[in-house]
């Protein structure tokens, strides 16, 4: 007992949440700056020559993210920090918050698109090392990389779409684009609009993209109730309202993100009540309440984009509370499925009221914060002009489902008969504060609205409508059209309640029978990527030399084939067809007779006649075009050539000794017709007029400054001398090496 | 001349593409030494083409007289040659070698580097399996 004591007041530990905490309050003190418009912001140049500056602004919005984030942090901390078995896999869990909780605080706060989506990388890599904590066990490995690979693909669209909203504007600073982007035509930023929102629905897991959240789940629960369900997910959200001002006009933001978020909310609705384990169940009305908040955010409605922000400071503090009471219900029974627990009032009475705390919020039960945060959303609802109908059934339907979640959570598990599933161990007391903390923070943000309303909320909507918005929030609204949707939300949902286990039953049974599913579809993408990979390597990189050559020969062809085709037809009637004479004649016929023969010629001798053949040819063309020392030379080398293949030859097998079947002989031809066709035309192409001002340079100053009359000589051995030296030397090296190679009758090894 | 020329030189690549893809070592080097020849060519037709009339300076003179062969591309295609003749010499010994050591000419059969499923011949016992060595022991 001695050695986990001090454990639990690791510096390290006690050093985020001191971090955090400090983090909390400087935020707090920014609130009456922030509300008077003076947003507090730090500016570092980083990538000067590309308008790319470490800049971090503050405003409403940022605020608003900002509190979340370090107010749920420290809490969460304390609990992650109670909740690790041992002091190492404290330690870890704890810096890896922390290193989460900079990373999500860089991303709200910064005003530079680049600098944004640095930190959006880092909450996906840490976010990917948080899911797989536990990583001994498979299924938190796979979840890891799930969720990395989508977050990490969406971010990859992010940042095309960033930069290329970036280079729209003129500009990398978020709060200057919206004056930026002023006169801009809105069909100008249709691929930046959908790529970002690539990004966006990808990190707050809107459909198609939402099935790696749940599976998120496998990390441990403060991991769980912080990065999965109040701050991560929402960065997603935070960037679509942070772009709001620049998008909201654009005719696809509305629809787009109102029929996905509508669709994402009651799809993830059904899947909850679809779920036995408390904390899936509870993963998918994240996804619903991501979903809803997309919903909102399609609007430009005020009252709208207030309900997303109230919504937003809601749904954190429920969710929170009620994943780390399932942490402690897990720890206290061994069990988190719902139809196992209940009664767990007697045994832990606080954490009981701190979930019926919770649970109250997210069911939108007065006197809650989530009764006003339900309210706002049917008036919001109400206030989207354009789309009313599906959003209000949309957003009923989706809180009906949660009434009924939300009593399974609280009612099922902690009232009624106790039930005997008793395998657990009694949960460490900070365990228990601090579900109970965010619990009743939530009453109290519900009995004084105002400490939340005009600070927070209001700055926050007013940063994304990019005009000053007027929120009050408050509990009794009068009887109204919102509180009528609330009753029937409320008896739907009890209904449903009582229904809910043949529901499950009933979903169960129809979703075993889905043909698709997003986690299906991600294996199949994923296998089908690998398999090519492997398919592609082993054809490129089958291990055979031919196939090598082939491809890399391929590749040249069809450089010099798109090099030559595709230009203007007046090169090619440039070209002259002047007469030859017999001596020109018959050093071409000799070129191509040698080649034909090196090819055809089966016997190693007739081959080699072949390669002579062109030797000599090539002499004579460029004996008779004025380059007597090159013909000397070529001639030479020919000749040595011939000499040096004809004494190793018989010592090689025959030609013969290796069958190649017809097809490998086809293709082959017309790889060479390919790649020869490719080098006539581009040479075809070749523009008669030929700069000769180097060659005059070297023609006049061959006899004053060199002393020599043969100017090919003169170049060699004077002007490009130390060329001509390093020729000389790779001779020799050569020379060396083959002699090296032939000394020995062979290599010794080993034994010999 | 450049049109027929630049005819010739497909011909002359055709070939070499066509011999380097070859299974057998010595037909690769034909290749290789094809290659070099139009590669040479090549530079050789990108100056001018002239008929007669070398690079030369008449001893009462201090340029040449009237119009002559560009210098420039040939004192690069000299070099070039010696080059190309010096990595086919290697080449050539390089392959002698491999020849006499494995006992074939076939880039197929010499499994060494990238072991394949057909290759006869591993990285560790190579030589042992050789069919030199099987010669030298019957």
């Amino acid at each position: 007992m001695t050695t986990t004591k001090p454990d639990r007041y690791d510096v390290w530990v006690m050093a985020t949440v001191a971090i955090s905490l400090a983090g909390f309050v400087v935020g707090l003190t920014w609130i009456p700056g922030i509300a008077a418009s003076d947003f507090p912001t730090v500016d570092w140049p980083w990538v000067e020559g590309l308008g790319i500056d470490l800049a971090f602004r503050v405003d409403g919005l940022s605020l608003l993210f900002v509190l979340l984030i370090t107010g749920v942090g420290v809490p969460v901390l304390g609990y992650a920090a109670a909740y690790a078995s041992d002091g190492a896999k404290r330690r870890r869990l704890c810096l890896l918050l922390f290193a989460f909780l900079l990373a999500m605080l860089g991303l709200v706060t910064a005003d530079d698109l680049i600098t944004l989506f640095v930190f959006w990388e880092a909450t996906t890599v840490i976010s990917y090392l948080l899911i797989g904590f536990d990583h001994e066990r498979e299924a938190a490995r796979r979840s890891a990389l799930q969720g990395l690979l989508v977050t990490a693909a969406g971010g990859l669209a992010l940042l095309a779409g960033l930069v290329l909203l970036g280079a729209e504007a003129g500009t990398f600073r978020l709060s200057e684009l919206p004056a930026a982007l002023a006169d801009t035509d809105p069909s100008d930023l249709t691929l930046s609009l959908v790529l970002i929102l690539c990004g966006c629905f990808t990190k707050s897991a809107q459909l198609p993209f939402h099935f790696w959240l749940p599976n998120a789940m496998a990390a441990p629960t403060p991991v769980s109730a912080y990065l999965h369900s109040a701050t991560m997910v929402k960065a997603g959200i935070y960037l679509m309202a942070r772009v709001h001002p620049v998008y909201s006009d654009h005719e696809l933001w509305f629809p787009v993100l109102t029929v996905v978020g509508a669709a994402t909310a009651v799809w993830a609705s059904i899947q909850a009540l679809r779920q036995t384990d408390l904390k899936l169940m509870l993963a998918h009305t994240t996804v619903m309440a991501l979903g809803t908040l997309t919903m909102f955010l399609g609007s430009s409605s005020p009252v709208a984009v207030a309900a997303a922000a109230t919504f937003i400071v809601v749904h954190a503090l429920y969710k929170s509370t009620l994943f780390l009471v399932i942490g402690v219900i897990d720890r206290r029974t061994g069990t988190r499925d719902r139809r196992l627990v209940s009664g767990l009032s007697s045994v832990l009475p606080m954490t009981a009221i701190a979930a019926f705390a919770g649970a109250f919020s997210m069911a939108g039960f007065p006197p809650f914060l989530g009764f006003i945060g339900k309210e706002l959303k049917y008036e919001g609802a109400l206030a989207i002009a354009e789309e009313p109908g599906l959003v209000i059934v949309a957003a009923v339907a989706a809180n009906a489902m949660m009434v009924a979640i939300a009593l399974a959570v609280s009612v099922r598990s902690f009232l009624g008969q106790p039930s005997d599933v008793d395998a657990g161990t009694p949960p460490p007391r900070l365990m228990v504060a601090v579900p109970l903390f965010l619990g009743l923070c939530g009453l109290i943000f519900g009995l004084a609205p105002s400490l939340i309303g005009e600070t927070i909320v209001q700055p926050a909507a007013t940063a994304v409508l990019g005009m000053p918005a007027e929120i009050k929030l408050a509990l009794w609204h009068g009887v109204n059209l919102p509180l009528l949707l609330s009753i029937v939300t409320v008896v739907l949902g009890i209904g449903l309640y009582f229904w809910l286990d043949r529901i499950t039953l009933g979903l169960d049974r129809i979703g075993a029978r889905l043909p698709v599913s997003g986690d299906r579809i991600y294996d199949a993408v994923l296998h089908t990527t690998l398999d090519g990979a492997k398919r592609l390597t082993s054809v490129v990189q089958g291990g055979r030399l031919p196939v090598y050559i082939g491809l890399s020969f391929a590749a040249v062809g069809l450089a010099l084939l798109v090099g030559a085709v595709g230009d203007e037809a007046e090169t090619w009637s440039a070209i002259r067809l002047e007469p030859l004479e017999p001596w020109e004649i018959a050093s071409l016929a000799l070129l191509a007779v040698g080649a034909a023969l090196a090819i055809a010629g089966r016997r190693r001798l007739t081959a080699l006649c072949g390669l002579a053949a062109v030797g000599v040819g090539t002499t004579l063309v460029f004996l008779m075009h004025g380059a007597v020392d090159v013909a000397v030379t070529q001639f030479m080398v020919e000749a040595l050539i011939v000499v040096f293949v004809a004494a190793v030859i018989p010592k090689i097998p025959p030609f013969e000794s290796i069958r190649r079947s017809v097809r490998e002989r086809v293709a082959r031809g017309l790889l060479a017709a390919f790649v020869g066709l490719g080098a006539t035309l581009a040479l075809l192409r070749l523009a008669p007029p030929v700069d000769r001002t180097i060659t005059s340079f070297y023609e006049q100053m061959s006899v004053p400054e060199a002393f020599g009359r043969n100017v090919v000589n003169v170049i060699l051995v004077d002007f490009r001398a130390l060329d001509t030296l390093g020729e000389v030397a790779v001779v020799v090296i050569a020379a060396f090496g083959a002699f090296a190679l032939l000394r020995g009758r062979r290599f010794s090894r080993g034994a010999e | 001349m450049e049109p027929y020329l630049a005819v010739v030189i497909g011909l002359l690549v055709a070939a070499a593409v066509y011999l380097m893809t070859d299974r057998h070592m010595v037909r690769m080097l034909f290749g290789v030494a094809l290659l070099g020849t139009a590669v040479n060519l090549v530079v050789f037709v990108s100056g001018d083409v002239l008929r007669g009339l070398p690079p030369l300076i008449a001893v009462d003179a201090t340029t040449p007289n009237g119009e002559v062969a560009n210098a420039l591309p040939q004192a690069l295609v000299l070099t070039a040659i010696v080059i190309g003749f010096g990595l086919f010499s290697f080449a050539l010994a390089l392959v002698f070698k491999t020849a006499q050591r494995f006992g074939t000419a076939d880039v197929d059969q010499l499994g060494a580097a990238e072991p394949t499923a057909d290759s006869k011949f591993s990285p560790v016992d190579g030589s042992k399996d050789g069919a030199a060595e099987r010669k030298r022991a019957a």
